[in-house]
């Protein structure tokens, strides 16, 4: 699976760094930044998280 | 458990029931009788405010979110058929960007979303810790029964709000009687407005003085937007006031209805003190927000362009109401949700909101709860109520919900 991050909607809520610390981090004004576009399936559920816990709908799963 | 505090909060179908509501007399954890039963009813109704006006309540989970990530929904309290909470609030000033719509809200908020970022919140982890156990060693130095508010409470948003801020210790004294002030609900309106105006005067004076001589805080973050010319200097005071107000009473109070409830449930509490695992920690965190509610009066929105919420088209210029704590009883979301249940997983409670406006504050307050749960029980495991829970005074009236004072002892 691939994960899609729209930066410009993010409120920099913090809470995909907390559900998926390998896969999203923040930058100097909380913004979320992806480390990898490519995600593992043990990984899957942690993503699924993060998309159901951004307030700003801005992480999408799509198919690879 | 149905008996009222003020009696039943409808009388027949065709009335349109008035909110807020009040809560059954023995059960100050539980959402009130009259919002269950809306819920259950459906996910939309009518509800009758103060002044008369008739929005529409939200009462579960999905259609909340809905609303709330809904960008036809606006916080600006200025909009037609906005519902307002008293009469104290139509025409009071708009405290900076939680009553601003995007793109002024996303401007102004983006200025201050880096301290919050989880890097920054875990790195003053350590000062959390020791100002908790600071303030626990003082307690335990002195004689029971205490008042849990006023020990402990209330000074620990403040000082960790000192440290956010880069107020100078030598001035933390001033803050914090000003800040408590400003928070105590039996404040005369004169002795808040006098605290009000030195705590501004003095963050007004911090940030000129970080203009010339900028340190590694958040003022000195406002007061760089100040010299880039992308912010007022009254714009800079009225944003630090915000940050400071709304980590507040909502820290203090879950601190002290956490506390409440947990001795309430002691199978709870005992497995939180006998851990050593911070995820059992975090998870009693969010159980503990999802379960218990402190913004009582609702999130709210007036709607700007007709919109369609579970079938129902709610018009433009109509109110609505999120009430999130009856949103993370719902159970579709939550099974079994009147349950406190530290080992559930509740991450996905609207304790915080929901949409682009959602508390910018929560990795802080999360890292402050965790500090405190963490903490608290284990230093003092005979930790009790020094009254009767039905002795403990709430806070059904204000605007964050709570408790006045908690005596504990051990």
């Amino acid at each position: 699976m691939k994960v899609e991050l729209e930066a410009d909607k993010c409120v920099a809520s913090g809470q995909c760094v907390v559900a998926a610390m390998d896969v999203f981090d923040q930058d100097d004004d909380g913004i979320a930044i992806l480390l990898t576009e490519q995600i593992g399936d043990d990984q899957l559920d942690d993503v699924k998280e993060a998309v159901a816990v951004c307030p700003a709908a801005a992480i999408r799963l799509v198919q690879a | 458990m149905a008996e009222t505090v003020a009696g039943p909060a409808h009388d027949g179908a065709d009335t349109v029931p008035e909110f807020p509501m009040p809560r059954a007399s023995r059960c100050p954890f539980d959402p009130p009788p009259g919002l269950k039963e809306l819920q259950e009813q459906g996910p939309l109704a009518k509800v009758r405010l103060w002044d008369g006006s008739e929005p529409w309540l939200v009462t579960r989970y999905a259609e909340q979110r809905a609303v709330l990530g809904d960008p036809r929904a606006s916080a600006d309290t200025d909009q037609p058929g906005y519902p307002t909470k008293a009469s104290a609030e139509a025409g009071e000033g708009k405290l900076s960007f939680i009553m601003m719509d995007d793109p002024e809200h996303a401007r102004l908020r983006r200025m201050v979303t880096a301290p919050f970022a989880i890097r920054k919140v875990e790195a003053l982890r350590p000062a959390v810790q020791r100002i908790v156990d600071g303030l626990i060693d003082d307690m335990l130095a002195g004689p029971g029964p205490v008042d849990l508010v006023e020990a402990f409470a209330l000074p620990i948003p403040s000082l960790v709000i000192c440290e956010l801020l880069g107020v100078p210790y030598d001035d933390h004294a001033m803050f914090q009687d000003n800040t408590r002030t400003m928070v105590r609900t039996t404040a005369t309106p004169e002795e808040r407005g006098a605290a009000t105006r030195e705590i501004a005067g003095y963050l007004a004076g911090q940030i000129a003085r970080r203009l010339t001589d900028p340190k590694d805080d958040l003022l000195s973050g406002i007061a760089g937007r100040v010299a880039a010319g992308e912010l007022t200097h009254g714009q800079a005071t009225e944003m630090a006031l915000l940050l400071l107000i709304a980590g507040h009473e909502t820290t203090a109070n879950m601190i002290t209805l956490g506390t409440a409830a947990l001795l309430e449930h002691p199978d709870q509490l005992a497995l939180l003190r006998d851990t050593d695992d911070p995820k059992l920690v975090a998870s009693a965190v969010e159980e503990l927000l999802r379960y218990l509610h402190i913004t009582h009066l609702g999130r709210r929105r007036a709607v700007t362009e007709d919109i369609e919420i579970a079938g129902q088209v709610i018009r433009a210029g109509e109110g609505v109401i999120m009430v999130n704590e009856i949103g993370n009883r719902d159970p579709e979301v939550f099974e079994d949700p009147d349950r406190l249940d530290i080992t559930r997983d509740a991450r996905r409670h609207v304790a915080f909101g929901f949409g682009v406006h959602q508390c910018l504050g929560q990795p802080l307050a999360r890292m402050e709860l965790q500090v405190v749960y963490g903490t608290l029980y284990r230093r003092i495991p005979t930790l009790r109520l020094a009254c009767a829970l039905e002795d403990v005074k709430f806070k059904h009236d204000a605007f964050i919900y709570g408790i006045h004072e908690l005596p504990v002892a051990w």
